[in-house]
């Protein structure tokens, strides 16, 4: 009854950028029921990535990066509401404020929130900031600007880098530690790390690898740390960049498969019960899911990316109104991009899922690089620095399953693209940042020897 | 006919006011159909798209074994593209010169309406030679530093340098080549001049940023400076015309678009992406492997001419709903109007800008205009189409 879905009650726990995306969406392609949207932030939905670039350098406002809407998704927007839990019989939403919502289909996507500091007391001194939310961007922008002494970032993933590349560009002392063998690692493996190291010292970023924070120092206020080396970094502010979490400890008790690393879905973005059986009326999209992915083994993914969170919630809001024949699998390749030390990186793929590299164009001498990734023998991601229109290119080698290394013939061929090189991707457990792609299929602490 | 002379059928000069069936024809062919003369011809979207954004497809005449000693970044490979297009973007856009287009905004508004200003009702007029020609020649004149008043020295060169660049299959163009060679030599002469002048008295024009570049690292030398000014003083004049004028003989063909373009004028910017796909200024560039490629199944030998029928892949079925349709509405609209890949329009935002405040400024002078001949008279130039003149009645 293909009509009776594009009405009845809908309502998308989750007010973010997948929410907004979907809800827009599901009006987009013809819903004209209900809809509500639930968020605990009290704000409309906004835009996180300038919260770690142009907010902190003081170019906007936290309070600037509101979300364009495209449409009006006529819905009843609850704000400033956390959601605490789903009855997955009686079809109810149940809502921090007592409140409880029916509905005949379910979105979830409540994101991720950033890692916290793991001693709770430590965590909240004054001048140590975790960012995530608008808040988060407004609290450490105000520091910034005030001209602190020396700014701690603890993890060297993305956000940590870009924090670590605002300061500088602030002129600011800034200090990373990070228990890998060098910043990105963990996203990039061993060689475009190692550019990233060199690209942070040469920026006059004081960059401590293979160092675990120990413990943050102060008396109200923080005033430095100590590092597993034995040493101690003197500052002001501490960024705590170790990661995300997923928020899903509102369903523990839901019966849907929702743990650490996210709610697993299928290619058509419906979430599993804890018995692994697909729900046809609950939904999932964002950084919140985990699904499989045919170029990837089937892995199941979880994906911390814009762009993921905007296509699977399209995808999710297209099938929650159509009926199985003409429901869509989210197939879309993992595409993110970061700015930082003056470079603009942009990945597409899964880099991690890799065992050897190639420098495909460019070189790392001209900080102007195409690294193309490839697992047994076929191209799964590439990587380009300051190279962004080729990744149309390698996005289609990917997506064709393309033999590794890439063809000849490429402008600008690097003079090793002949020679692969082992990908270095290492174990997730051994870093301070934590992944924001990750494989997490049959064996996820062993991913790269899976398949 | 047989799909292996489409190439002659659509450079044929008859093709030029309507190659939309031949395109047509070219898809159902496709992707990829080989001619007569050994040229690859390719028409659909797809196909097209992702050549564009292929490393292995050259723009470089060398690769396909032709000899030339100097040229422009519109035909070198990374990286000295790269190197090239990141010097003349310097003064011009992003990231170093970001407000320098939009800043021009009142000027051209200025320039415009200083145009329009002759033109009266009921009166003939050639939207080309009165309005879509002299627009783009200003706006570029003034932001590269060239006097105004130069236009037919350089009108002559740019003519020539643009017939060399057709695609003419089968034709003997050892003439127009060596007319092409020598007037490249004159205007980058010319342009060079011109830059001298300004060397340490800096004034607010490209020319003047180029000579004046104090690091030494991101300086032009003078070869690579008048090779750099030739590229963009006419590639600055000689698409943005068909762009406007192909916009207003679209527009005046379809009363019922215009209208609703005259009511909702803040469509105008989906309006012109609308016509960057629906009639670009730009029909075909050419592309040539740098190593044996198969295209869509098709083997292509290193250093064959593959034609991008662009204007093809702007019409196919495939890719855009209801394709030969002109609809200012449209929404999913990634045209290749500009191009795609590393060499995507380096001034498309110019042009985005000057299209707009033209046919902005004469919308409300289009609702009693009428067309005087249809179709018009076209340029010769089949990879750079649109009409010779467009006489309309205001």
């Amino acid at each position: 009854m293909p009509d009776d879905l594009k009405n009845g009650r809908i309502v998308i726990v989750g007010a973010s950028l997948a929410g907004l995306r979907a809800a827009e969406a599901l009006r987009e392609e013809g819903f004209t029921g209900s809809l509500t949207v639930v968020g605990d932030e009290p704000y409309a939905p906004y835009d996180r990535p300038p919260l770690s670039k142009q907010v902190l350098l003081g170019q906007a406002t936290a309070d600037t990066t509101e979300l364009p809407m495209r449409r009006d998704p006529e819905a009843e927007w609850r704000l400033g509401v956390g959601a605490t839990g789903v009855d997955l019989l009686a079809r109810r939403v149940l809502l921090e404020d007592g409140e409880s919502l029916p509905y005949d289909r379910l979105l979830i996507a409540t994101g991720t929130r950033a890692r916290p500091w793991p001693h709770p007391e430590e965590a909240t001194l004054d001048g140590v900031f975790t960012l995530r939310t608008r808040e988060d961007g407004k609290g450490l922008a105000e520091r910034l600007a005030a001209g602190p002494e020396r700014v701690l970032v603890i993890g060297g993933g993305f956000t940590g880098s870009e924090i670590a590349s605002a300061c500088r560009e602030l002129e600011l002392q800034v200090t990373v530690a990070e228990r890998g063998p060098a910043p990105l690692v963990g996203a990039l493996g061993g060689t475009l790390s190692k550019l990233a190291a060199v690209m942070q010292r040469n920026h006059g970023v004081d960059l401590r690898t293979g160092v675990t924070v120990t413990a943050l120092n102060g008396n109200g206020a923080f005033t430095g740390a100590q590092l597993s080396d034995g040493s101690r970094v003197e500052a002001d502010v501490c960024v705590v960049a170790l990661g995300a979490v997923r928020n899903v400890e509102w369903l523990a008790d839901s019966g849907l498969a929702a743990g650490p690393r996210g709610i697993a879905c299928d290619a058509g973005c419906r979430a599993f019960t804890m018995y692994g059986i697909v729900t046809d009326d609950v939904f999932v999209a964002g950084d919140v899911s985990r699904f499989p992915h045919p170029l990837f083994g089937y892995q199941m993914l979880s994906l911390e990316h814009w762009g993921n969170a905007v296509e699977q919630a399209e995808v999710a809001a297209h099938n929650m109104i159509n009926p199985g024949p003409l429901q869509r699998p989210h197939l879309s390749i993992p595409v993110f991009w970061s700015t930082q030390f003056g470079l603009n990186i942009k990945s597409v793929g899964v880099p991690t899922y890799s065992d050897h590299v190639v420098i495909a164009q460019g070189s790392l001498e001209a900080r102007r690089l195409a690294m193309v990734y490839g697992y047994k023998g076929r191209v799964t991601a590439a990587v380009t620095v300051d190279m962004a229109k080729s990744l149309d290119y390698y996005r289609h080698l990917i997506e064709t399953a393309a033999p590794f290394p890439p063809p000849p013939g490429a402008a600008d061929r690097a003079i090793a693209a002949d020679v692969p090189i082992p990908s270095d991707v290492p174990d997730p457990s051994v870093l301070s940042h934590g992944p924001t792609v990750a494989l997490t299929g049959h064996l996820p602490d062993r991913r790269l020897s899976v398949v | 006919m047989a799909s292996e002379t489409l190439l002659a059928r659509i450079t044929d000069y008859a093709s030029r006011p309507n190659p939309y069936p031949l395109y047509a024809e070219l898809r159902e062919a496709g992707p990829v159909v080989q001619q007569v003369d050994g040229t690859y011809l390719i028409g659909t979207y797809h196909e097209i798209a992702a050549l564009l954004h292929d490393p292995r497809m050259s723009v470089d005449p060398r690769t396909g074994g032709v000899e030339v000693q100097q040229l422009p970044f519109l035909r070198l490979d990374d990286p000295e593209h790269h190197r090239l297009r990141t010097l003349a973007m310097w003064p011009f856009g992003p990231p170093h010169s970001p407000r320098r287009v939009d800043g021009m905004r009142d000027e051209i508004d200025q320039i415009t309406k200083e145009l329009l200003a002759s033109f009266e009702a009921g009166e003939q007029v050639d939207l080309v030679d009165d309005f879509a020609y002299p627009l783009p020649v200003a706006v570029i004149c003034r932001l590269l530093g060239v006097p105004r008043e130069d236009e037919p020295l350089f009108r002559a060169w740019s003519d020539a340098l643009v017939a060399a660049a057709d695609v003419r299959p089968g034709a003997d163009t050892t003439e127009t080549d060596k007319a092409g060679d020598q007037a490249r030599v004159e205007m980058g002469g010319y342009l060079l001049n011109l830059a001298e002048q300004r060397r340490g008295k800096p004034s607010d024009d490209m020319l003047s940023a180029f000579v004046n570049e104090p690091d030494a690292a991101l300086r032009l030398t003078q070869q690579e400076l008048a090779e750099t000014a030739v590229l963009l003083l006419i590639a600055g004049h000689e698409t943005t015309v068909n762009l406007i004028t192909n916009g207003v003989l679209t527009l005046l063909r379809r009363p019922e678009q215009l209208d609703h373009l005259r009511r909702e004028p803040e469509l105008l910017p989906r309006a012109v992406e609308e016509l960057l796909r629906y009639e670009p200024p730009v029909h075909m560039r050419e592309r040539i492997p740098r190593a044996d490629l198969d295209i869509a199944g098709t083997p292509v030998p290193r250093g064959a001419s593959v034609i991008l029928a662009l204007a093809s892949g702007n019409r196919d079925p495939k890719r855009f709903h209801d394709p030969d349709r002109f609809d200012p509405t449209r929404a999913d609209n990634q045209h290749l109007g500009f191009g795609s890949g590393i060499h995507i329009c380096f001034g498309g935002p110019l042009a985005r800008l000057e299209a707009q405040a033209a046919l902005g400024a004469l919308l409300p002078r289009l609702g009693t205009a009428r067309l005087v001949e249809d179709p018009p008279p076209y340029r010769q130039n089949a990879m750079l189409r649109g009409p010779r003149h467009l006489p309309i009645r205001l």
